[in-house]
């Protein structure tokens, strides 16, 4: 059994309420944190820990959380981010969902570390149901005293706002989301500044991700050095994965990032292999934007090591080979998936999501969709693979926000791996139009289709 | 004695120069002039938080600073990254910056018609310069274009949505100029557009400042667009007293009529100072202007054609030798042409002017 840190009380029945959480050891890390720790302490011991952001990037946290600046009189913000919208993850909806109160405590010990009194969490529009669950926590933790004036005697106050999104991708990137919380309409600012001197209301502020923030509990429960024994040494604790395609027992799994790829597909712990024994064909190991990998280099390292569930093992060798552990949601492709309509998929959703702000995004994405709609449909010709890499090539590094690497990643990876495919689209006309994917829906606007549907 | 403030020292493309901490390598390198100045499509000195988004000022830092030499990973946009001491930065002389913005170009354009031919933007328009210097003769681009109907914004302003470029300069100006801000951006991605609020117009004091900050056609002044050729016009400096703006403006003319008032703009094409709307449409007659004297205009613009100051021509000899007789003209244009009647005051029509303003009776209008 993989030892958990975050689900580890999932199955208790009611741990979503106040009260079965707090007889269940709820609640002891913030007394720890508050009581007989310094907000530097708190600091010290995520650092300690390792703890890697989970949202994405896989920024060090405690390091982020060092970078904030203090200048005097000025209020600091910590930003919940649960907008939660990459195709293929859904693990941070899992955790707010069933153990709310795990997310509340995690705010309530990392705003203290940094000196934030109020807090804000940033939820996707589209999780309707899940701020009211949040609210409820929040109203409950308020009663008890674990938020508002005074918190448990010891002079800190902190109040935790919850906020819905509209429903737009571009604001789970962090100073999207910050214009968001603003009012503004959700386009990325330009860095420098960073959040961490200017962010929210031009105040110093952190934005972490939900997964990120409830980590922090366990973290002081046990002590970062004790965290770190977790997982690898740049891959500490646990992490939460999101499965899902074509794999026998697609959901939310906490793993300690020390197992590999094949166990996470294949073992009825996980994912429990693959349905109709058909063969593997491919996975994006962490989130729509991440590069697919191809059963080969899957399983097995460049060097021939096996993959692990780690961050380094899973970028090894950079984009050539590697892939990435993104924000954790891994998408399994059986050898009957189409890796050409696959790309076509995610191109769409990132042509729909690009805000518009900088011309290579803008215009970039929707090029991409349109040939990607072509070959996909047997009306491509071989140079379109050609201009497809040369389009991603343009956008990949000259956009203002990372949107524009992750639309240009996916077409990237797909042409340097499955390359035969595409030539077969142009190859095989007649073959590719029966299929006739899309075309009914050639019309803007596309419905969004995060995984490939079986042939 | 006032303390010494350290300059920092920056090599462009090779050639070094001095400047203030906070300076952008955009600014640095206009300092220098030339051609290592990288172009500009949404950066706009005048406006706050202007620039980044275009990405045609993408440039190469191969040097961060002299305490830390590493390169930068990625192309950086120069008009919002502040230079370092010691930093080393190539434009033209990157293959990698040419490339990416022959890329961005090749973007632009995407949803961008090349109708320069009928535009009123051709000889002033950024994009049409930037095209010509990094574009390619032939687009890879196969699919239908975005297209929209012009609409007027306001009694003045017509907006050409088609030829926009999302640049964002007309929402800075409108919000940073305008004390009721009524248009901005709609939608998303490539289906974003530039619009008015439902059912308004803009008619703000300082509103039409949105036309002269417009990198291409899709603002044009609804006052003298379709009226003339912009390098048929000679622009001169002049000013009138104003109790809304400086009155500092450049009238278009031909002849004695005025075409249109714009603001002034420096050699990067950026406003001086933004005038108001009084100037810029109403003040149409050369009695409201005190005229300074000729506009000086890079020799290398289209503008400068027909009007260089200071060009010595040589002696018209013809006259001299046929006993001081005249030419005789082979074709006279105005006997053959519909348009350009010499009667017919072009910046007087109502609107823009097309084939019925002249009339069809030839002798009319003809001298
Ligand atoms: C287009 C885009 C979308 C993103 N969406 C999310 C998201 O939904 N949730 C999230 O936590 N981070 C998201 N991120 C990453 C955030 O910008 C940021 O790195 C993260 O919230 C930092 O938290 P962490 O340090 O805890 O990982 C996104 C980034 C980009 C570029
Ligand atoms: S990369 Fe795309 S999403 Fe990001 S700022 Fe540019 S246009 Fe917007
Ligand atoms: S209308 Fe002109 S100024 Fe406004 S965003 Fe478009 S191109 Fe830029
Ligand atoms: S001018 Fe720098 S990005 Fe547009």
């Amino acid at each position: 059994m993989g030892r958990k840190l975050l689900l580890d009380k999932a199955h208790i029945e009611g741990i979503r309420y106040y009260d079965t959480y707090r007889k269940n050891g709820g609640y002891a890390a913030a007394e720890k944190a508050l009581k007989s720790m310094s907000p530097d302490q708190v600091i010290e011991e995520v650092k300690k820990s390792g703890l890697r952001g989970r949202g994405g990037a896989g920024f060090p946290t405690g390091l982020k959380w060092s970078f904030l600046a203090k200048p005097e009189g000025v209020p600091r913000y910590l930003v919940c981010n649960a907008d939660e919208s990459e195709p293929g993850t859904f693990k941070d909806r899992y955790l707010m969902e069933f153990i709310p109160h795990l997310l509340i405590e995690g705010l309530l010990i990392s705003s203290f570390a940094l000196g934030a009194h109020s807090t804000y969490i940033y939820i996707r529009g589209e999780y309707a149901w899940i701020p009211d669950i949040l609210e409820e926590a929040i109203n409950d933790a308020k009663k008890n005293n674990w938020l508002g004036k005074n918190i448990q005697g010891t002079g800190y106050d902190l109040e935790i706002y919850v906020q819905r999104g509209a429903g737009a991708y571009i604001c789970g990137e962090e100073t999207a989301l910050i214009e968001s919380l603003e009012g503004k309409r959700g386009n990325p600012r330009i860095k420098p500044p960073f959040p961490a001197v200017k962010g929210l209301w031009q105040c110093p502020t952190v934005v972490n991700n939900v997964e990120t923030l409830a980590a922090v509990v366990p973290i002081i429960n046990i002590g970062g050095d004790e965290y770190a024994k977790y997982g690898t040494g740049k891959s500490t604790g646990t992490k939460l994965i999101s499965a899902c395609g074509n794999i026998n027992k697609p959901g939310v799994y906490e793993i300690d990032m020390n197992i590999s790829v094949e166990e996470f597909i294949y073992s009825d712990e996980y994912c429990g292999g693959i349905p109709n024994g058909k063969r593997l064909k491919a996975c994006i190991p962490g989130g729509s934007s991440v590069p697919i990998l191809p059963a080969n280099l899957l399983l097995k390292t460049a060097k021939g090591e096996p993959r692990m569930m780690t961050y380094e093992s899973l970028n090894d060798g950079g984009f050539a080979t590697g892939s990435m552990m993104g924000s954790g949601g891994f998408i399994v492709l059986d050898e009957d998936q189409c890796v050409v309509r696959h790309t076509m998929s995610l191109a769409r959703f990132y042509h729909h999501e690009s805000c518009g702000q900088c011309s290579p995004c803008r215009e970039g994405t929707g090029w991409m969709k349109k040939v990607l709609l072509n070959i996909e449909n047997g009306k491509g010709k071989m140079t379109d693979i050609d201009l497809l890499w040369d389009i991603q090539r343009k956008i990949e590094g000259n956009t203002i926000c990372p949107l524009g690497d992750a639309a240009a990643w996916p077409v990237a990876a797909a042409i340097r791996h499955f390359r035969d495919e595409f030539e077969w689209h142009v190859t095989h006309p007649e073959e590719a139009q029966i299929r006739n994917f899309g075309l009914a829906h050639y019309a803007d606007p596309l419905p969004v289709v995060a995984t490939a549907a079986a042939v | 004695m006032a303390e010494e403030k350290k300059l920092f020292k920056v090599k462009i493309d090779n050639i070094t120069v001095e400047v203030e901490p906070g300076t952008t390598i955009l600014n640095a390198a206009r300092l220098i002039g030339g051609d290592v100045v990288p172009p500009a499509m949404c950066y706009y000195s005048k406006l706050q938080g202007s620039g980044g988004k275009c990405r045609t000022c993408l440039v190469k830092v191969s040097k961060g600073s002299d305490a830390d030499p590493r390169p930068m990973p990625k192309l950086v946009a120069s008009c919002r990254t502040t230079v370092m001491d010691g930093m080393e930065v190539g434009n033209i002389t990157s293959p990698e910056v040419l490339d990416a913005r022959r890329g961005v170009v090749e973007f632009l354009l995407l949803n961008h018609p090349l109708d320069c031919p009928v535009c009123d933007q051709a000889g002033e328009c950024d994009l049409q310069d930037l095209s010509y210097e990094h574009g390619v003769s032939a687009t890879r681009y196969e699919f239908k274009r975005r297209t929209f109907d012009k609409i007027d914004i306001g009694d003045h302003i017509k907006l050409h949505m088609t030829r926009c470029i999302l640049c964002y300069r007309c929402v800075f100006t409108a919000d940073q100029l305008t004390n009721k801000r009524e248009h901005g951006i709609l939608g998303r991605g490539d289906a974003s557009e530039i619009s008015t609020y439902i059912q308004n117009s803009l008619d703000n004091d300082f509103i039409g400042n949105v036309i002269d900050v417009c990198p291409v056609g899709a603002l044009t002044d609804r006052t003298a667009r379709f009226k003339n050729r912009v390098w048929f016009l000679k622009p001169v400096d002049a000013h009138c007293s104003c109790d809304k703006c400086s009155g500092k403006a450049v009238l278009w003319m031909r002849g004695d009529e005025i075409f249109r008032v714009t603001a002034r703009k420096d050699k990067y094409g950026e406003v001086e100072e933004f005038i108001c709307d009084t100037c810029r449409f109403e003040r149409k007659d050369p009695k409201d202007w005190t005229v300074e004297g000729p506009r000086k205009i890079s020799r290398h613009s289209v503008i400068s054609q027909g009007h260089y100051v200071g060009v010595h021509k040589p002696d018209e000899t013809i006259a001299k030798v046929m006993d001081g007789r005249a030419p005789k003209l082979l074709l006279d244009i105005h006997s053959v042409s519909e348009v350009n009647m010499p009667a017919v005051d072009l910046s007087k029509i109502d609107g823009p002017a097309h084939s019925n303003d002249f009339p069809k009776n030839k002798s009319n209008g003809v001298q």
